[in-house]
This record gives C-alpha cells, sequence and structure tokens, in this order.
C-alpha cells in the first residue's frame, strides 16, 4: 500500500533532481535539513530513526544529497524523509517533511477489531510486511 | 558519489536539449560583453585597486577567469566542454596575502558561476582530524558538506600530514579530501594553503594532491616600497595616516625589520602599526595639553615610531640566527 505521509506523498515519486530542489528551497528559508529512516511507515510511529545530525549550516542542497546518497546505501529498502526544521523563536519545530525513498515493496496495514465490554469494539492498525 | 555525478551528467544533457528544442545554438558569442555581465571585471579591477603588489597571483587570477569565461562560452555554443578542475594550492611567506586572495576567489568564482554559492569556509587540521579512531571521517564529512557549493580553504595544509606518526588520522582525513575532489569537482573547489617549503614537502609526500591540483600560485614576498603602500593603506581603512616624518621613518623601518628574524611582510607591519597606535594613545595621555583635535587623534608621527626595538637591533651573530630558524 502506498504510503502518504508528508509532503507531495499523492505525486509521482520525487526524482533526485526535484529532491535537490526542495531542499534548496528549505535552505534557502534557513531551515535545517535533517535526514530520517524507518521500516514501519506505521501513522502512529512518528519518530523515525535519524540518520547523522541535522544539517544546520549548509548553504548547498549538495551536502544533504551526499548525506540522503549515504543514508540510502547504509539502510537500502527503507523509507528515508528529508525534515525542515525552522529553530526560530515560536517555530522550533519541523516545519516540512517528505518522503524521499521507498522500499521496493510497500508494507500494508491490517486492521484488529477487539470486543470490549457490552458490544463496544476498539480497532488497531498493525503494519504488515 | 558515481550515481550522483551521472546525474548531473544527465541533467546537463537534459539542459542542453531543452535549450535546442527553444532556440538554436548562437553562432558566436561576444566575450566581452560576458566579461562585463558577469561582474568578474569589478571583482578584479576591486583585486587590483586593494591588494598591492601580487603581480603574478593577479596574473593568475585573471588567466583562470577567461578559461572559465571561455569554457561557458563553449558550453553555450555547443561545443566539447570539461568543467575544468579548480583546486588550487597557495603557496608563500607568512603575511603575503594567501588568505585575502582566498576570499576574493571565491567570489570571483561565484560570479563566473563556477562555484553556486561562493561562500567560503576556512579550515585548519583541527576542524578535519578527529582524536581518536572512527572520529575523523565524519568530521572532514560534516565540513565536505559545509564546503559544498562554495570554497573550501584549508590553512597551513601541509599540518594535515604528519610524517613521523603513521598512525596520525590525518592521513584519513586526506584520503577522503582526494576522494571528494575527484567526484564533486563541479560542486566545491579547494584551496591549499601553506608556506612554500612546507608544502612541498607535504606534494611530495601525498602525490596524489600534487595531481590533483591544477593551479600553483606562488605568492611572493613584497618589495620594500609595496609594504609601504600597504601601510599607508592599512592606516587608511582605520582613519589613520602617516606625518611626512613617519612615513620617512616607516621605509627605514621596513628596510631593518626585513633583516631581522620572523619577518613577516604584510603581518609584520600590521603588529608594528598595532603598536604604533598603542603608543599614539599613550603619548596623546601623556601630553595632557587641552583638548585634542581629530587631527591629533588620527596622525601617527615619528613619536610613535621611533620607540621600536627594531631601530636599535643588532643582528645576532650568523651561528645564533641559524639556531633561531631551526627552533622555528
Amino acid at each position: 500500500m502506498r504510503i502518504t505521509q508528508g509532503c507531495f506523498s499523492f505525486l509521482p515519486d520525487l526524482t533526485d533532481e526535484q529532491i535537490s530542489a526542495q531542499m534548496e528551497y528549505c535552505l534557502s528559508k534557513g531551515w535545517a535539513i535533517g535526514i530520517e529512516y524507518t521500516d514501519d511507515p506505521h501513522p502512529r510511529n512518528t519518530y523515525w530513526e535519524m540518520f547523522g545530525h541535522p544539517m544546520f549550516d549548509l548553504k548547498d542542497p549538495k551536502g544533504a544529497m551526499i548525506e540522503l546518497e549515504d543514508c540510502r546505501k547504509a539502510h537500502p529498502d527503507t523509507y528515508i524523509r528529508i525534515n525542515a526544521f525552522h529553530n526560530e523563536r515560536g517555530f522550533e519545530s519541523v516545519v516540512m517533511s517528505f518522503i524521499a525513498s521507498r522500499p521496493a515493496k510497500e508494507p500494508s496495514f491490517k486492521l484488529t477489531r477487539t470486543d470490549i465490554e457490552g458490544r463496544s469494539q476498539r480497532y488497531s492498525w498493525e503494519t504488515v510486511k | 558519489m558515481a550515481e550522483a555525478i551521472g546525474q548531473n551528467e544527465n541533467h546537463n544533457q537534459l539542459d542542453t536539449q531543452g535549450e535546442s528544442l527553444e532556440a538554436p545554438l548562437p553562432t558566436s558569442i561576444d566575450l566581452q560583453a560576458e566579461y562585463e555581465n558577469s561582474g568578474v571585471g569589478e571583482v578584479l579591477d576591486e583585486l587590483d585597486r586593494e591588494l598591492i603588489g601580487l603581480k603574478p597571483v593577479k596574473q593568475r587570477i585573471r588567466e583562470t577567469a577567461a578559461l572559465l569565461l571561455v569554457e561557458s562560452a563553449r558550453k553555450a555554443m555547443g561545443l566539447s566542454f570539461e568543467t575544468p578542475t579548480l583546486h588550487m594550492s597557495f603557496t608563500g611567506n607568512p603575511g603575503t596575502g594567501k588568505t585575502t586572495v582566498a576570499l576574493r576567489m571565491s567570489d570571483i568564482l561565484h560570479r563566473l558561476g563556477y562555484v553556486r554559492k561562493g561562500h567560503l569556509i576556512s579550515v585548519t587540521r583541527d576542524d578535519l582530524v578527529g582524536q581518536y579512531i572512527g572520529h575523523t571521517a565524519p568530521k572532514t564529512k560534516e565540513i565536505l558538506k559545509r564546503a559544498m557549493g562554495g570554497v573550501l580553504f584549508i590553512d597551513e595544509a601541509y599540518y594535515l600530514y604528519r610524517p613521523d606518526n603513521e598512525r596520525d588520522y590525518g592521513q584519513e582525513a586526506i584520503e577522503i579530501l582526494l576522494q571528494v575532489m575527484e567526484n564533486n569537482r563541479d560542486d566545491l573547489v579547494v584551496i591549499l594553503a601553506g608556506y612554500e617549503d612546507r608544502m612541498d614537502t607535504f606534494f611530495e609526500s601525498n602525490p596524489g594532491f600534487r595531481s590533483r591540483i591544477a593551479h600553483h600560485i606562488d605568492f611572493p614576498d613584497y618589495g620594500n616600497e609595496e609594504l609601504l603602500e600597504i601601510s599607508q593603506s592599512m592606516l587608511h581603512q582605520q582613519n589613520y595616516h602617516f606625518d611626512d616624518e613617519a612615513n620617512t621613518l616607516m621605509s627605514k623601518y621596513i628596510d631593518l625589520r626585513r633583516q631581522q628574524p620572523y619577518f613577516a611582510n604584510a603581518r609584520s607591519i600590521r603588529n608594528a602599526l598595532d603598536r604604533a597606535r598603542l603608543r599614539q594613545a599613550n603619548r596623546l595621555f601623556q601630553q595632557n595639553d587641552g583638548p585634542v583635535t581629530a587631527e591629533q587623534l588620527s596622525t601617527i608621527t615619528a613619536k610613535d615610531l621611533s620607540p621600536s626595538r627594531v631601530f636599535n637591533f643588532t643582528p645576532p651573530s650568523k651561528e645564533k640566527r641559524k639556531n633561531v630558524q631551526k627552533g622555528k
């Protein structure tokens, strides 16, 4: 199942050139780029693994592209996303995030219903690889 | 990294295709107009105006600028072109303006469109080499990532290589540097700087470096008159000036200072001027005769220069001098 999280996720996958252009935009806004990866794209899995440090003093997207390339090599077949962190007072949070890489075969989710007291039911989602 | 380069090439192809669809390739290009449009002329003129002496260096920079202009014209006309390698090494004695020129260089390369962002990251050994195993590679890569799209200036680059310690982590940093210098030629320009003799031994022990650096620029020592001019312009920048007497004394100072050990060209001059300003401030305090004028506050007189040790310095005997230089 195609995961749709973050910006651009309803578009076809971004090419490296497009990713680079998006990074350029982030850098022009003064945001720090961070790279994260995970093998579990469950919507509740908010915190992915960080790859390296967030890059605070980059001027050119090439530096982040090298890091992304390294991440793809180190963790092939995972989800990799690019986070742009805005460190201005009042924001101090991620302001843009998009998926830059997907595994060849994406996992799906299984819906589990559990009976609880009365005739109530509880729903939960589980990632199925 | 190899992949990244492949994509860059694709990107270029796409670009030229796009151009050829829109408009036919130009059959002639006015180099003079290109030169004026790029704004390089201004930077070069500024270089001429603000940096005194350094003729061979300026000549080299002009040549580089011309090469880059011609290459971009060739590119625009669809002729085969190869991104020229622009890694440089600046060698010269202390205080000959290596760092200053490196700063200008990043500006020139940016205006010529050779580097995308035109910022300068200035580092020394400490910024590249780690302190324990596994520390060096991330550290060097971090710096290189920051330098992408700009110029990486490695001051006193010969410290990277310590021949006396074969387990030194400097070697690791050198290997990473070499790899990036080769693979990311479009992305950054590396400038190594250092004193000539030490850089020579550095290149001898790292032949890979010598061959990857196309431009070896040698910074000559300044002449006495150039140094006097430099001292005047340094003072001018800080809104000071010499009076006539001080001017002649300064040229005598330069002549004497040159013969003494640890002479560092413009840097020695700057230090001498700093001390002169100190003495001038002190003199103004001690005079204590009524309010001072702006003219007084900004004039360096012979009295501020003459107490310098340089004027009553007896050159050490030859043997002693040799020892001093060895100790250095």
